[in-house]
């Protein structure tokens, strides 16, 4: 590993199906760097291949040619398990799992071995605004509040790079600013590396340093968000 | 003596199939006139049901004069048979045919071959062969509901599955508790069946038993040996299951497949 090594770096990224029918390709010969506290937004219309991307950075998806480098290194040789417990991932959706939201935010570490405890637990679900909410059942939260506890829910791993796959495109106008605010604030008080995929343009500018334009799986720009969105 | 009532047993079971043939195409007839569309295929139904079952009656008899281990390799080409009954059912899961067959083959063959062992199966064609049939046929059941619910379970909970992989849950694990829930729903047949045995229903193989002259008393025993069987066969065979299924739904990268 090199010291000047980007902390994620997306390498000539392609993934083609095979169909019956013909292969179809959904992604083509991506690639970008980013160094620490970098946030790249990934903009473009539906099926332009954007979850695509960012579920094989942490390989939900299997890429069929390039590769993924983590600090440097090949995430093709490391453990899944652990990849992902490094590069953690929120979704559109929460996806909570039935039970307390303290279960929730406890699920993360127990993967590895790590029991948090209470206060532990108290701590990150503070951090995402809910303080007192640990004994809550997940099915009485609102959309906004399951948001928040899924995102608590992947810091508990303390993951070097952070997957944001529309956290709000699926909450009402006032969560959705909320979870912006809640999402940019915590990015950049812990400097962390992140892939935010959004298609509203403003939300980009206002959120991320790069800029990765996606149509029909392909890249039609990359650059600062300076160059790209605010000319 | 013997002889003649065989001879009347065989004429009075004919007619009594006639009769009973000739009702349910009246009764077809009647529906189809209602618009119902089973007129034209109920006699073909009914020729091709009774065809099946004499064959099998002729075969029985044939091999009741052999030894009784006949009986085992016809109660295995039954698994098999079973096994493609179950992929059908669930011809998106990769591998269901294997699958089915090894689950069946630790669950139903496993029990049967336990039971024989222990003689509360007796070694005879006339007992291993329907039992044996019925507790495969019971056995398929449950491991297709089981199979089937499994994939509902997955297909409906994509996004918590890949939630939990994607905080490193490994993948048996991440489907843990759909495999449970499917284990559970899958049996309650077969534990409804024990819970209401006798009370609502007096199972075929008893009022069998009966009507050849067994003890009621003995038929009931064994009519409760045999739920208790399906119920056995039944668990191992969906707890294998849940062993060796999260290996097809998940890729050696634990992802989770697409399930079309
Ligand atoms: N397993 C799959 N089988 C077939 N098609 C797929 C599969 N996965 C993705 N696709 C297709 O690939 C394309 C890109 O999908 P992707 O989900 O990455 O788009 P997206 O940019 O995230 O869209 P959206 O903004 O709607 O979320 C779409 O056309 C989608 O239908
Ligand atoms: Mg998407």
């Amino acid at each position: 590993m090199t010291t000047n090594a980007a902390v994620l770096e997306a390498r000539n990224l392609s993934r083609t199906l095979d169909q019956p029918g013909g292969p179809k390709s959904l992604l083509r010969n991506i690639g970008f760097r980013l160094d620490q506290g970098q946030v790249l937004a990934v903009l473009g219309p539906s099926g332009a291949g954007k979850s695509t991307l960012l579920r094989m950075l942490n390989r939900l998806d299997e890429p069929s040619s390039g590769a993924v480098l983590l600090q440097g290194a090949d995430t093709r040789e490391m453990d899944p398990r652990n990849l992902r417990r490094r590069v953690g991932m929120v979704m559109q959706q929460a996806y909570l799992f039935p039970g307390a939201a303290a279960a929730n935010v406890r699920y993360g570490p127990a993967q590895h071995g790590i029991i948090l405890n209470d206060s532990q637990v108290a701590d990150l679900i503070q951090q995402v605004g809910m303080a007192g909410y640990q004994d809550r059942d997940v099915a009485t939260l609102s959309g906004g509040e399951a948001q928040r506890i899924s995102i608590a829910r992947a810091l508990a791993n303390q993951p070097e790079v952070l997957l944001l796959d529309e956290p709000t495109s699926a909450l009402d106008d006032v969560s959705k600013q909320e979870i912006e605010r809640l999402l940019a604030t915590l990015v950049r008080e812990r400097n962390m590396t992140c892939v935010w995929v959004t298609h509203d343009v403003a939300q980009a500018r206002r959120v991320s340093d790069l800029v990765l334009k996606l149509e029909a799986g392909q890249a039609v720009g990359f650059g600062t968000s300076q160059e790209l969105l605010h000319a | 003596m013997l002889d003649l009532l065989f001879h009347t047993q065989m004429s009075l079971g004919l007619g009594q199939a006639a009769a009973v043939a000739v009702l349910a195409i009246i009764v077809a007839q009647f529906a189809a006139r209602r618009g119902a569309k089973i007129g034209r295929e109920i006699p073909l139904v009914l020729l091709r049901g009774i065809v099946q079952i004499l064959l099998v009656g002729f075969l029985i008899a044939a091999m009741l004069r052999g030894p009784w281990w006949t009986g085992i390799p016809v109660l295995i080409v039954m698994i098999f048979i079973a096994a493609t009954i179950v992929r059908r059912r669930v011809p998106e899961l990769p591998g269901a045919y294997t699958l089915s067959l090894l689950c069946m083959a630790a669950g139903a063959g496993g029990v049967l071959t336990v039971m024989t062992l222990l003689g509360i199966v007796e070694p005879k064609i006339i007992i291993l062969i329907p039992v044996g049939s019925m507790v495969i046929a019971q056995n398929m059941n449950i491991q297709s509901l089981f199979l089937n619910r499994f994939l509902g379970e997955v297909r409906s909970h994509r996004g918590e599955i890949e939630s939990a992989l994607a905080l490193g849950a490994a993948p048996e694990h991440a489907a843990e508790s759909y495999l449970y829930a499917s284990f559970h729903a899958s049996l309650i047949p077969a534990i409804d069946n024990l819970r209401s045995l006798g009370i609502v229903w007096i199972p075929g193989m008893m009022a069998g038993m009966v009507l050849s002259g067994t003890s009621p008393i003995y038929a009931a025993l064994y009519q409760f040996v045999i739920l208790s069987m399906i119920f056995i066969a039944g668990a191992v065979s969906c707890l294998t299951a849940t062993y060796l299924v999260p290996r097809r739904i998940f890729t050696p990268q634990q992802q989770l497949r697409r399930l079309t």
